[in-house]
């Protein structure tokens, strides 16, 4: 067996660490080390997307990457999207929109959702396709999870302008 | 699928990353992006004993205009250049390319570098770079050497690139005015590798006739196939429909595509014909006919 090494990680907002052999991938330190079990493997292939993390601000499929390679690194889960026992708007969408059936994508979904709508947080129709363009979902035919991630869109707009406007107000 | 045991090192700079090559020979591999090496070994096409991760080398990844020349960093992610401003002004051929690799999460991880360095002739920078004339720079122990991207791709998965090289950068030669380029590609799904792409590069003079071309084609032959035949025509030519049209024939008689789950050669010929076409046609109308 090849030598151990030390993973730090930063994950959902807590300091974690283990000893792990240099091949196991990212997903199995996330479930099995972890104990994360939010984040989905699908086909173990780099294509669907249900591995899908948010790494130092990026989405990566956490199968197709060595823990090791995470070292030092911050990791947001679906696990970290619940706020002071709030959902996040994502979360809440889906609920809403019925973006899910079977269930086993949305964490996946989730993750590039959350990334879209940070880089950009008022996208077309077209530019959320694109954006859960690397996630396969089997049930929905993705129309409810399109219409799911523009609730989200349009709740966060208006939170955002509600706060200003009690910036505004004090 | 758990990829064989291997030995994890990462060097922090270049020299380091390069004794660790030398060190090693042929049981090391550059781990990069990782995207298509680690997909690799989990079936077990690829066991290296050593694996060499240059990801927290510094300054490896970035993208500048420099001397007449684009360096693109080897490190540098494809979501780095698909949201270069320089490169989204300047140089449309490179976003179309980046665009259509992958899918999002993919392209966060995978690298310019890698896409060229893997050899597999069904990336989607090797067709682009062709078309560009780009070169490539590879460090070793005794510095750098340049390849010009003509002699890079020897044979499928395996490139100009010698035991104890790094590939760190690319080089773009920053086109003249009336340059226009463009890159289509026939894929299944997201994320599949083309069925056909065609990458198209063109300068215009005074006149409107072709100065300069290049013309490169992905998936359809055990490399990157530069059509050569057809950039001979093309040249002192306009670009007009049946010009166009013609260059393509000649394109997709130069492709070598092997009929296979994404379709039969046949298919393939008459495809690169189609997407030259429309790669001309394109990048015609960006060099502003």
């Amino acid at each position: 067996m090849a030598k151990e090494q030390v993973v730090r990680v930063k994950i959902n907002g807590r300091d974690r660490q283990a000893l792990v052999e240099p091949r196991l991938l990212l997903v199995h330190f996330i479930r099995e080390v972890l104990q994360l079990t939010g984040t989905h493997i699908g086909c173990d292939t780099s294509h669907c997307g249900a591995c899908t993390v948010v790494l130092n601000g990026k989405t990566v499929k956490s199968c197709t990457m060595f823990a090791v390679q995470a070292d030092g690194g911050e990791i947001l889960t679906v696990e970290g999207l619940i706020k002071d026992g709030q959902l996040h708007p994502l979360q809440e969408g889906f609920k809403q929109e019925h973006g899910l059936q079977c269930g086993f994508c949305t964490p996946g979904m989730l993750m590039s959702s959350y990334a879209l709508l940070h880089n950009n947080p008022n996208p077309s129709e077209e530019e959320i396709r694109w954006g859960i363009s690397g996630n396969l979902c089997r049930c929905t035919g993705y129309q409810n999870i399109v219409g799911a991630v523009q609730y989200a869109a349009a709740k966060m707009a208006g939170a955002k302008e509600a706060k200003i406007e009690e910036g505004v107000a004090k | 699928m758990i990829p064989p045991a291997f030995e994890y090192l990462r060097p922090s700079t270049i020299p380091e990353a390069i004794a660790l090559l030398q060190q090693h020979g042929e049981d090391a591999k550059i781990l990069s992006g990782g995207q298509s090496l680690i997909p690799m070994m989990k079936l077990r096409i690829a066991r290296p004993a050593f694996l060499i991760d240059i990801n927290r080398i510094a300054g490896l990844s970035y993208v500048k205009e420099e001397g007449g020349v684009l360096k693109i960093g080897g490190l540098t992610r494809e979501s780095e250049l698909e949201s270069s401003p320089l490169v989204c002004a300047k140089y449309p051929i490179l976003t179309d390319t980046t665009h259509v690799i992958a899918d999002p999460q993919v392209r966060n991880l995978a690298t310019v570098g890698g896409n060229l360095a893997h050899g597999d002739p069904a990336n989607d920078h090797p067709a682009t770079m062709l078309a560009l004339s780009a070169q490539v720079v590879a460090t070793g122990a005794r510095g750098e050497r340049i390849i010009p991207i003509e002699e890079f791709f020897l044979s499928i998965f395996s490139t100009a690139l010698q035991q104890g090289e790094i590939l760190t950068e690319i080089r773009v030669p920053v086109p003249p005015p009336h340059s226009g380029g463009a890159y289509f590609k026939l894929e299944r799904k997201v994320g599949d590798f083309a069925t056909a792409a065609v990458a198209a590069q063109v300068t215009l003079d005074g006149s409107g006739a072709v100065q300069k071309v290049g013309i490169g084609l992905t998936n359809v032959g055990p490399t990157p196939i530069k059509a050569k035949k057809a950039e001979d025509f093309l040249r002192g030519k306009k670009l007009d429909e049946a010009n166009i049209r013609q260059a393509a024939q000649l394109a997709a008689d130069e492709a070598q595509p092997s009929s296979d789950l994404r379709g039969p050669a046949e298919y393939k010929k008459g495809l690169v014909k189609e997407l030259a076409k429309r790669a001309l046609s394109r990048a015609a109308e960006r060099a502003g006919k």
